[in-house]
């Protein structure tokens, strides 16, 4: 059992919004409205063509392990180690750096199929999450 | 006016404190000690220093540091971000102001009670005082805290593509190891590392373990520029400061550049590279020895390929050949690196490329050393120095 502890991500006007989202189990993608370059992290102007103006899709949360690092030492409070950090490719083409849950560390695999869940801890904070492509 | 910043000034003295776990005194003592030293080093007064300049990290004032030593009037102070970043790019600040006249003479230092106070280690929970916060929060949440967190997610998918294996990484964290053993500053003096001992090291963020961690550790480091016609008439042999470079690059964030297209490379390092090289004149071919950023042991290896010294993938064979050992073809952090003599962030990793081109390196390779590169911090906006003898 694990205290509910976790530092809780800094929020401002740039990204509060998408931490919003994520309480209502979507894991979205900033897109620009003008060019609809899809982004992430978000931005509040598009790198592309410098429009200010956005809004969002949301993922299908399925994608592919491009990295991944298993973390042992320090550890903080409000997390589980081994934690299995993943750098995700989801198939909407952004990255998206998560945990991966439902996996043992020496299972995990470079282009693993993952697909995303909605983790949430005891104090009700919500945050996606993903686990291998076929586990229950 | 002059039009580029290659040969206009040289590092004519420098100083470092002891390094330990414990220094017992406050970091502007340690600033103080460091500047002090670089000071008598050269051979100027103290009131002949015009220019200070430190990283943003660093809690040692300008105006402080300018009262302990008894600096004079300072026409140019600065301060740069991106933690070991600065190293280098602290010396292009020093040269643009040597070069144009701002200042004559320019120390930059890092003093860090980096062991018994603030440790870097500890990651960015807590103490936060930083403007990319926002950037941070996608990292926190999920308990990646740590540089060695965000390190080990490029050096995986770089081993991964090219075959790179623990061995290798133990390769390099014994081979500067081995230099450390017989410097007396170092923290690993008289201590040497096996690579049985390495295999049996904790593991921290795989596929990273401890001794590819560089230390945490109390100290403090000082660099004097000054013109290379000045640094002539001092004490010491100048190291021409044949180039120097900053170099980001499109799609940075510091330390997490997870979402570019190529992930198993350093791009703002090739930049840096080709930046210093052209300004120049000079390549790969002509550098003798290096004192390339090692806070971790993968991002000394990418960086022989961000540099020139072989092809995409091909560093490993490199590494394997001994070629950052003493008679290797690049000898490499011959004092230990921030691996294994200190981490004072990079600077004395500049200490030491002087130390090369003095001659006076404790580890001095049997061969000439010409030309020194050194670079600084891996996976932040950074920058990159070649050091060399005096041609005059
Ligand atoms: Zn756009």
């Amino acid at each position: 059992m694990v205290d509910s502890h976790r530092i809780k991500p800094p929020q401002g006007e740039d990204n509060h919004w998408w931490w919003e989202l994520a309480q209502e189990g979507v894991l979205s993608i900033q897109r620009c409205v003008a060019c609809r370059h899809l982004r992430h992290p978000p931005r509040p102007m598009c790198g592309e063509c410098r429009s200010l103006e956005w809004d969002y899709i949301e993922s299908s949360g399925r994608g592919t392990i491009a990295s991944y690092t298993v973390l042992h030492h320090p550890r903080f409070p409000g997390f589980e180690y081994p934690l299995i950090i993943v750098l995700v490719e989801l198939e909407e083409g952004t990255r998206f750096t998560s945990q991966l849950l439902q996996c043992e560390p020496d299972e995990v695999q470079f282009d693993m199929a993952v697909e995303m869940v909605i983790h949430e801890d005891p104090d009700g904070f919500r945050l996606p999450m993903f686990q291998p492509v076929g586990v229950a | 006016m002059p039009t580029t910043l290659s040969d206009e000034a040289a590092i004519a003295g420098i100083g470092v404190t002891a390094f330990n776990k414990q220094s017992g005194v406050s970091e502007l003592s340690l600033a103080a000690q460091a500047i002090s030293a670089a000071i008598d080093d050269a051979g100027i007064k103290a009131s002949e220093v015009d220019g200070l300049a430190s990283y943003t990290l660093d809690s040692t004032d300008e105006i402080e540091v300018a009262r302990a030593v008894g600096a004079g009037d300072l026409t140019f102070f600065s301060r740069m971000n991106y933690g070991g970043g600065a190293a280098v790019c602290l010396i292009h600040q020093a040269v643009m102001a040597v070069a144009t006249g701002a200042a004559k003479n320019v120390v930059v230092w890092r003093a860090m009670n980096g062991r018994s106070g603030r440790r870097m280690g500890r990651g960015v929970s807590g103490d936060i005082a930083s403007s990319d916060i926002i950037h941070w929060s996608w990292y926190m949440a999920y308990g990646m805290l740590t540089p060695v967190s965000w390190v080990a997610m490029i050096a995986h998918k770089y081993m991964h593509q090219y075959g790179v294996t623990s061995e290798d990484l133990g390769r390099v964290a014994i081979s500067q190891r081995n230099y450390a053993v017989t410097n007396p500053r170092s923290l690993f003096y008289g201590k040497p590392l096996t690579m049985e001992a390495y295999m049996a090291s904790k593991l921290i963020a795989e596929p990273l373990r401890l001794y590819d961690c560089c230390q945490e550790n109390d100290g403090g480091c000082a660099i004097l520029v000054t013109s290379v016609e000045r640094a002539r008439d001092l004490v010491q042999k100048p190291a021409i400061i044949r180039g120097v470079s900053q170099a980001s690059t499109r799609g940075q964030e510091q330390m997490t550049s997870f979402y570019r297209d190529e992930l198993a490379s350093l791009p703002e390092m090739e930049l840096a590279a080709r930046v210093v090289y052209e300004q120049c004149g000079l390549g790969p071919q002509d550098i003798d020895a290096a004192c390339l950023y090692d806070a971790f042991t993968p991002e000394v290896i990418m960086q022989l390929e961000s540099f020139g010294f072989c092809g995409r993938g091909e560093a490993v064979d490199m590494v394997r050949e001994g070629a950052l050992d003493i008679d290797g073809r690049l000898p490499n952090n011959t004092h230990g690196g921030l691996l294994s003599e200190a981490y004072i962030h990079g600077m004395n990793n500049i200490a030491e490329g002087v130390r090369l081109i003095r001659g006076t390196s404790g580890n001095q390779p049997g061969k000439a050393v010409n030309h020194v590169l050194v670079s600084s911090g891996v996976g932040v906006p950074t920058g990159a120095l070649i050091l060399g003898t005096d041609r005059a």
